[in-house]
């Protein structure tokens, strides 16, 4: 029951006027942040931080916690409108948001985005509270061989059932795979597949290939139409809230699922991004309306949105208690409490509490600040889509070689958004998948580097991947993940016989 | 999609050739990497796998896999089309002033060049008046160096114009 | 009117270059400095740097604000090469970690210290010997023998790959002739975790990395790659100082090693303005931020500008080719 004084010590921290105003701040910016892309959370996060150096740190990490919650909101907006994620766990979100919008229903689609990050970081907060110590105990039992079996599942349970041709959906992951492996191989420390140029020297970013593929790709798709984009009646009632509000309890289901992944994650810590396909993989298969998927379903906005805000909330429980940063703006933040004086560990619970437990309630606060926020500009985001074309395709460009200039400030990056973006319309037109290849861009050098790490450590064994119950189940779970529609037909094929007997 | 235009009227690249085509730059691309995997060592050194082995690995599963896709478009039906002539010019209305955007940005900067490309975009597809474009063209550039220059510490590339200008 | 504003403008320059008493040719930007870091957010090199970036901001060092950039690719050859093709643009620093050595050495990517300008050496970073608590081993003698007849099955954690932490990794091999397996991790932050949740068996993070862990119960650190023992004495962890780990060369590993934490220019950069950049640290290491950031990572607070600071430069660099090639992590051409 300490903790619970604790709690509401923090809440009458984290409700002095000024932190409030601090977190209204902290989310305008941070959602401002989240719909440029390039400009990312650990950007943002960044780039503000010299500003909190002459406020306390509670404050300050209110403030920077708030722009991170705002940028996680912020990050379904432009995935929903025009197809281009601004952060890598965005990306499962244009899967069903994005045809949200095309059929006219942005307003859904946002709101359902909004409603379910928020259900997401909630449950993450909670377990937070509850269970602090526990979680950040099974953090530690997460080596290179755990860390590989968590990523072996995120593909697997994602991959396993393609509606593509299985040979297309193979080449598309493979290129990606090849696409991650260019640059510095970060267990040899040696360079690869630059040929010697300097330009390759950092490898393709994530975000790059994405805007690309994805959003100049969909401007072309779009063309092909006519000059508009699809989905420009949206409705700007504000009512549409409370009618998808109405409608959301149906996939509770999904949602608890979801967070769990998402917690999970988020503290293993694999992150947001194998969290959201993981569980839009899930949602898939599990969900009786599975095949509509991909069609602007609104369970598949739910699911990698929830699982994302999980993910990336319970994050920060690693991270304030281990030192370790569970994403790339965690890192900063993590650079941003050492400034501050404070020393994250195993400690930090015990000898800062005024700080932590503040942190805890703002997180509660801010998120329904932040829901509030964006949920009240869903009609100004739909109405977006009603600009004209021939205005809103340009600024769309602008804004897209600015997002990819500004990863690795290089104009280089930008020519070669635009020949992704003609490859991601060719592939589109051709039939081949373009989510493994993202996945495989985003994940597939995190998972090479855990396999070949777990091998350092048994001398070439694979028996390791099956060395504890830990890996060995989610290794299991992988493959049950990987083989799920083969189980499907058998399964099928039991029943009739079982109902002809 | 604009089932409205009848096929027989519709003439463009067939889907079959544009799906061989794929196919085969896919399969270029895997005999890159499995070259580069090769330079970069594909055998099992002191540190474990060197630095090529799973690229190489990697390569040669697109490689059948682009083999297979090959065959497999090669058994299609060779009506159906990749897309009409108008649809690609259309396309191509958009990509290749994109492509100018992109290639003349290291010389004039992003804020001129954009102010151009969301200048020719009004003008060609939409036809607007010049009071329009002009607030729009000139209003972009002008808030994304606020928010990007100003306020968030992000410097983007600039040109002569700017550098006259002082920044 | 134009011409009384410029008057004016001139007066207040005249009267700030008066108070502050610089020579006539006093440099100072007058566009923001990109501060670039050759490494990812959240490491060492980036809480220096961001730590700088606030201090500069909090206390109005500079009228040009300051902005940090990250350019971790390739090992941090994309920083370097950044700030290499950048010659003759003053508003552009780089702060610099072994990289600055290893990079090159390593990978073959084309540059080198003598293609940068060197301003100053902030501080230098101790490395430890750090492992488990819950082990037995009470000095790095009982490390080092027991990982002797655990016959090359001991895992040593640490940063990067042929970087600073494999190179000490090696040169305690060839001391000891004790075998490890090397592990390479991303981030100083994640190797100490590691070390915790006992996935490997040593790691010998900077003090900043591992504080943390040694003060909550979970790390011991065994001793200091230093020749002295490291001048601070407030107590951390079991009744220890930092000053009390005693120097690895008395426990029979006689290693030395420290890791620059330097500012460098770019190419073509002239004295007013490399003086006005060793004027704006010397600055900064007047402040009590910069004072606790120091004491809190244990850092050896050697400040060297010049001709002193190229000499060590060119030193090390010497140093690390030897080591490098010992250990056979040469790029091969």
């Amino acid at each position: 029951m300490e903790e619970l004084a604790n709690l509401m010590h923090g809440f009458s921290v984290a409700l002095q006027p000024f932190n409030i105003g601090v977190m209204f701040l902290g989310i305008v910016l941070g959602v401002l942040i989240g719909v440029l892309p390039g400009l990312g959370g650990a950007n943002g996060v960044a780039i503000l931080l010299p500003l909190t150096f002459t406020m306390s740190p509670t404050s300050a990490i209110i403030m920077l916690s708030c722009i991170y919650w705002g940028a996680l909101f912020g990050g379904a907006i432009t995935s929903i409108l025009f197809n281009i994620p601004g952060e890598p766990w965005s990306v499962a979100t244009t899967f069903d948001g994005h045809p949200m919008a095309q059929k006219g229903k942005a307003g859904e689609a946002l709101t359902a985005a909004f409603t379910s990050s928020f259900v997401g970081a909630l449950f993450a907060i909670v377990m937070i509270t509850l269970i602090a110590p526990l979680v950040a105990a099974f953090a530690l039992k997460f080596g290179p061989a755990e860390q590989f079996s968590v990523y072996f599942l995120a593909f697997c349970s994602f991959v396993g059932m393609s509606k593509e041709p299985p040979f297309k959906t193979i080449a598309a992951m493979f290129i990606g795979f090849a696409l991650a492996a260019v640059g510095l191989d970060s267990i040899t420390g040696q360079l690869r597949l630059t040929f010697g140029t300097e330009t390759l020297l950092t490898g393709f970013n994530f975000l790059i290939a994405v805007i690309g593929l994805f959003g100049i790709g969909e401007i072309l798709l779009s063309i092909e139409e006519g000059l508009k984009f699809r989905g420009g009646k949206a409705g700007m009632n504000p009512k549409v809230v409370l009618q998808t509000w109405a409608e959301l309890p149906r996939y509770w289901a999904t949602s608890l699922r979801s967070c769990i992944i998402g917690c999970w994650m988020g503290i293993s810590p694999a992150g947001a991004t194998p969290a959201s396909f993981m569980s839009y993989g899930i949602a898939r298969r599990a969900s009786k309306r599975g095949n509509n998927f991909g069609k602007g379903e609104i369970e598949g906005v739910v699911a990698p949105e929830t699982a994302a805000h999980a993910a990336g909330t319970s994050a920060l429980l690693p991270m304030l208690s281990l030192g370790v940063p569970g994403s790339p703006t965690a890192a900063v933040l993590l650079g941003g409490l050492l400034i501050w004086g404070l020393q994250p560990g195993p400690l930090l619970f015990v000898e800062q509490k005024e700080f932590v437990w503040g942190l805890i309630a703002s997180m509660y606060i801010s998120n329904v600040v932040g829901l509030i926020v964006v949920l009240t500009c869903v009609p100004l985001f739909a109405a977006i889509l009603r600009i004209p074309f021939s205005i809103i395709a340009p600024v769309i460009l602008v804004i897209c070689a600015i997002g990819a200039y500004t990863v690795h400030n290089s104009t280089f990056d930008i020519v070669l958004m635009l020949v992704f973006g003609i490859i991601g319309y060719v592939m589109k037109k051709c039939d081949y998948p373009l989510a493994p290849m993202v996945l495989a861009i985003v994940l597939g050098d995190k998972a090479e580097e855990n396999f070949r790490q777990s091998l350092l450590a048994s001398q070439g064994s694979l028996d390791i991947f099956w060395s504890n119950g830990l890996v060995g189940s989610i290794m299991a779970l992988g493959l049950i993940a990987l083989f799920w529609p083969i189980f499907n037909v058998l399964w099928a094929r039991m029943r009739p016989a079982r109902a002809a007997t | 999609m604009s089932d409205d235009s009848h096929g027989a009227a519709r003439s463009g690249p067939g889907q079959r050739s544009a799906e061989l085509g794929v196919a085969v730059v896919m399969a270029l691309f895997a005999l890159l990497v499995i070259y580069g995997s090769i330079q970069a060592g594909i055998g099992w050194g002191a540190e474990g796998p060197k630095a090529g082995f799973f690229p190489f690995y990697v390569g040669i599963a697109i490689l059948i896999a682009s083999a297979v896709n090959f065959v497999r478009a090669r058994g299609e039906s060779s009506s159906e089309l990749f897309a009409d002539w108008g649809q690609l010019r259309q396309v191509l209305a958009v990509v290749v002033p994109t492509a100018v955007y992109v290639a003349v940005i290291p010389w004039i900067g992003l804020y001129v060049a954009s102010l151009i490309l969301i200048a020719f975009f009004m003008k060609r597809l939409g036809n607007y008046g010049w009071h329009q474009i002009a607030a729009i063209a000139i209003g972009l550039p002008l808030v994304a160096f606020v928010v990007f220059e100003r306020w968030f510490l992000v410097p983007l590339p600039k040109g002569p114009i700017e550098a006259w200008l002082g920044f | 009117m134009m011409k009384s504003i410029t008057k004016g403008v001139l007066g207040a320059a005249a009267v700030v270059c008066a108070a502050q008493l610089t020579p006539a040719q006093a440099w100072e930007p007058t566009r923001p400095v990109e501060f670039i870091i050759p490494a990812g957010p959240g490491g060492g090199a980036d809480i220096m740097a961001r730590t700088v970036q606030g201090i500069v901001t909090k206390h109005s060092l500079m009228k040009q604000p300051m902005v940090v950039i990250n350019k971790a690719g390739g090992a941090g050859g994309e920083g370097f090469l950044d700030v290499k093709n950048s010659r003759n643009n003053p508003h552009k620093i780089v702060i610099t970690l072994s990289n600055l050595f290893t990079t090159p050495l390593a990978t073959g990517i084309p540059f080198s210290w003598k293609d940068l300008t060197p301003v100053a050496m902030l501080a230098l970073d101790e490395f430890v010997l750090w492992v488990n608590a819950e082990k037995p081993y009470k000095t790095a003698k009982d490390y080092i023998e027991a990982a002797k007849k655990a016959n090359g099955t001991y895992k040593m954690g640490g940063t990067g790959s042929k970087q600073e932490d494999q190179i000490i990794t090696e040169a305690i091999q060839k001391q000891s002739g004790a075998k490890f397996i090397y592990i390479p991790q991303r981030g100083g932050g994640a190797v100490a975790v590691q070390l915790v949740g006992n996935h490997v068996d040593s790691t010998v993070n900077n003090p900043n990395e591992a504080v943390a862990h040694w003060r909550a119960g979970k790390l011991r650190p065994l001793c200091v790659f230093d020749a002295k023992p490291m001048p601070y004495k407030d107590v951390i962890a079991e009744g220890k100082s930092w000053g009390d780990i005693p120097v690895c060369k008395a426990q029979g590993l006689d290693i030395e090693y420290l890791m620059l934490r330097g500012i460098f220019m770019t190419p073509g950069a002239n004295k007013a303005q490399v003086d006005y950049y060793i004027g704006l640290f010397q600055k900064v290491r007047q402040t009590d931020e910069w004072k606790k950031l120091m004491a809190d990572g244990a850092f050896n607070q050697t400040f060297m500008t010049g001709p002193d600071y190229v000499k060590w430069v060119a030193t090390e660099e010497k140093r690390h080719h030897d080591l490098m090639k010992d250990a056979g992590f040469l790029a091969t051409k």
